[in-house]
């Protein structure tokens, strides 16, 4: 790959998976929300695909299918049925309303945009001037998990907390070492099973409920 | 081989509790494991502190003396857990609301904890530190939702989105940490294994080490509970079965805690111990005004114990600021002693709770009175945790203070003793309330039997013992000092 399609081919997955988190913000049906996680995802893996191409290096292919299958299709796959089982296919009543998240998300990329620059610098390659672009998705995923209320866009959430770290470290260091790539994608997917299970046991024992009405435990 | 071995041993117990589900004997096996990952840390200990350092399986785990000895810490509380376990999963399955398969998950899951516990303190690289660490958030969750109750439920959900996040920022203090090494000329394979990290730490970028260090405090920091980011810590711990909660106080909260200390000490080869100092002095009195502020209005007595853990955390932490090979010593007896005092203290509330049926304070009267041994060992249990003498949590707590001073931390030491005084009087409060005056009715209250009252016993009578007599202890706790402290 020439140095400048490099560049364009990765700022271009970089994007998109910044365009995905920014997405979530405005798509109320949790349908549509698994479909652009699930894009998010093949999104991320096609960053490591690059990476891996441009520094010819196998352990990162590798790790990019490991993220192309684990987030671009088990988890949403797994999300898609358990939302499809149950009545919280909207989000409802959202604390922060649709334009005022955009609003919000914007907020939050300019701030990425400084606190990321030092890093950036650091790093000094093509790759490492675009880590802000994963500290935004960190910071609104971080949003999403504040700012909605039911399980499923919580889970969400942290999903995209999880891909923007995940695309910070591919595009600082290309990656892990691979067996701990493996580790991190097996407790990922782990993680959202347990999640999932659990908020369906919210379900049966509260109904639909949103989760701030969750007060049983106070001091 | 030996390394391995300590790791496999608890998942052995829990193969034994799947392949015959429902068993009390195969819970009894769980128990062995546990009981024979504690003595071959023990002996591992011994050989440690003579020759140096071990390596196991190519290279992954590593012990040197700081590691064996959360080893240590991590078998005593999980062979009492276990054992104290099985009691809980009887009563469970007569109340009719268990069934053989959710005990024998609870054990497997259970086992499952211990052994990436062991795993994490064992790891010779940071990130597999991280997924072990990561890996026990998840097991526990299911442990913390056992009961199924609403407020279990609740409690599950928070602690596993809180826990969640904060991992996750510990995750990125990982990558900058990578970067730095890798900047600094480290290689991939071996960047991210400890050893490496301190011989290249003195090359690491400054100002990257201090974004790495403030994520990976915000991140294990929230796993250890430490004020702002400690919400999830009393819901968790009051609502788990008893036994997960000892778990949790006595080693799931260290564990995180071992991981700040190693990070520190790579930090402080980079930065000085300027840095790391400021940050940790500044959650640990937090910590230790929130715990003051909440115990002093507190209902229930798990939520209590729990609060009393943000309080010993904080205590902790301030001894880590210090960072001096005396402070760390003693932040490490401390890990210990309140490790074992707590999962005495939890698996008696647990007995508590089931003989009187309730957790609220207002509702556990006279309990020396009417069931004297249960209201004994509570007692004894307190007294060991306020760190009074003989207990080894006393010790501890003034070695801290001492080195405290010695560094310069002197006013933050006295504002901790301030807010030790506060917990001191509000925990003395409600315990007078639970455990003395005369019973309103007089009935003889059957004492719990023998073999449960042994591993709560033996636990006080260990804390105290070394509480006394520090020798035992004193070469290991020197040599894992040396560790992270120069």
């Amino acid at each position: 790959m020439t140095g400048s399609s490099y560049s364009s081919a990765l700022t271009l997955a970089a994007g998109a998976v910044l365009v995905c988190a920014v997405a979530t913000l405005w798509l109320a049906s949790i349908r549509s929300v698994i479909s652009v996680m699930a894009a998010q995802g093949l999104a991320l893996g096609l960053v490591a695909v690059v990476l891996g191409v441009h520094l010819h290096d196998v352990g990162l292919l590798a790790a990019a299918a490991v993220v192309v299958i684990v987030k671009g299709v088990v988890i949403p796959v797994l999300l898609g049925r358990a939302s499809g089982a149950s009545s919280d296919a909207r989000e409802s009543r959202p604390l922060v309303n649709v334009p005022a998240s955009l609003v919000a998300s914007s907020a939050l990329i300019a701030l990425a945009f400084v606190t990321g620059r030092g890093v950036a610098r650091f790093v000094g390659t093509t790759a490492g001037a675009l880590v802000p672009i994963g500290i935004a998705t960190l910071l609104i995923g971080f949003f999403v998990l504040v700012a909605r209320r039911r399980p499923t866009f919580q889970i969400v959430g942290l999903l995209m907390v999880d891909n923007g770290i995940a695309l910070t470290a591919f595009l600082c260091t290309a990656g892990f070492p691979f067996l701990i790539e493996l580790g991190v994608s097996f407790d990922v997917l782990l993680g959202v099973v347990v999640l999932m299970v659990l908020s369906q046991r919210l379900r049966i024992e509260f109904g639909d409920v949103d989760l701030d009405e969750l007060q049983e435990l106070h001091d | 081989m030996v390394l391995v071995t300590i790791f496999i041993l608890p998942l052995l117990g829990g193969a034994a509790i799947a392949a015959v589900p429902g068993r009390r004997s195969t819970a009894w096996v769980a128990v062995a494991t546990n009981g024979a990952a504690l003595v071959l840390g023990i002996l591992t200990a011994a050989r440690v502190v003579r020759h140096g350092p071990l390596s196991g399986a190519w290279g992954a785990l590593r012990a040197d003396a700081l590691s064996v000895f959360m080893v240590i810490v991590i078998g005593a509380i999980s062979l009492m857990a276990s054992w104290v376990g099985i009691r809980t999963m009887a009563r469970e399955q007569a109340e009719e609301q268990g069934n053989p398969a959710r005990s024998s998950r609870y054990g497997m899951l259970v086992q499952a904890f211990v052994a990436f516990m062991l795993l994490a303190v064992l790891a010779a690289n940071v990130g597999v530190l991280w997924v072990a660490v990561e890996a026990t958030t998840i097991v526990t969750v299911f442990l913390v939702g056992h009961r199924r109750t609403r407020g279990s439920l609740e409690a599950a959900w928070k602690y596993i989105v809180i826990c969640s996040v904060g991992i996750a920022l510990a995750f990125l203090g990982t990558v900058f940490v990578y970067l730095a090494a890798l900047h600094a000329g480290g290689h991939s394979a071996q960047a991210l294994d400890w050893t490496s990290l301190m011989a290249h730490a003195h090359r690491f970028n400054p100002s990257l080490m201090r974004l790495a260090f403030g994520l990976l405090v915000l991140g294990y920091g929230t796993k250890v509970g430490l004020a702002p980011m400690h919400s999830w810590l009393p819901d968790a711990h009051s609502q788990a079965p008893a036994p997960v909660s000892a778990l949790m106080s006595g080693v799931l909260l260290t564990v995180a805690f071992y991981a700040i200390l190693r990070f520190k000490a790579v930090t402080d080869v980079t930065l000085g111990p300027g840095f790391a100092r400021t940050l940790l002095v500044v959650v640990a009195l937090l910590s230790l005004a929130l715990a003051a502020s909440l115990l002093i209005t507190q209902r229930d007595y798990k939520r209590m114990l729990a609060y009393h853990s943000i309080e010993h955390m904080g205590l902790i932490a301030l001894g880590a600021a210090a960072g001096i090979r005396l402070a760390i010593a003693a932040v490490l007896l401390h890990i210990l002693g309140h490790g074992l005092a707590k999962s005495v203290l939890f698996l008696t509330s647990g007995e508590i709770m089931a003989a009187e049926g309730t957790s609220q304070i207002d509702g556990v009267r006279a309990l020396l009175a009417r069931r004297p041994a249960l209201g004994g060992v509570f007692g004894v249990g307190l007294v060991a945790l306020l760190g009074l003498p003989p207990f080894s949590l006393f010790t501890s707590e003034l070695v801290m203070v001492r080195a405290e001073f010695q560094v310069g931390l002197g006013w933050a030491a006295v504002l901790a003793m301030v807010a030790m005084v506060v917990i001191f009087i509000a925990v003395v409060g409600h315990a007078r309330h639970m455990l003395l005056g005369p019973p309103e009715s007089p009935g003889v209250a059957v004492p719990p039997p023998r073999w449960v009252a042994t591993p709560l016993v033996g636990g006080l009578a260990v804390c105290g013992f070394i509480g006394v007599f520090a020798w035992p202890l004193s070469g290991l706790l020197e040599a894992a000092a040396r560790v992270v402290a120069s």
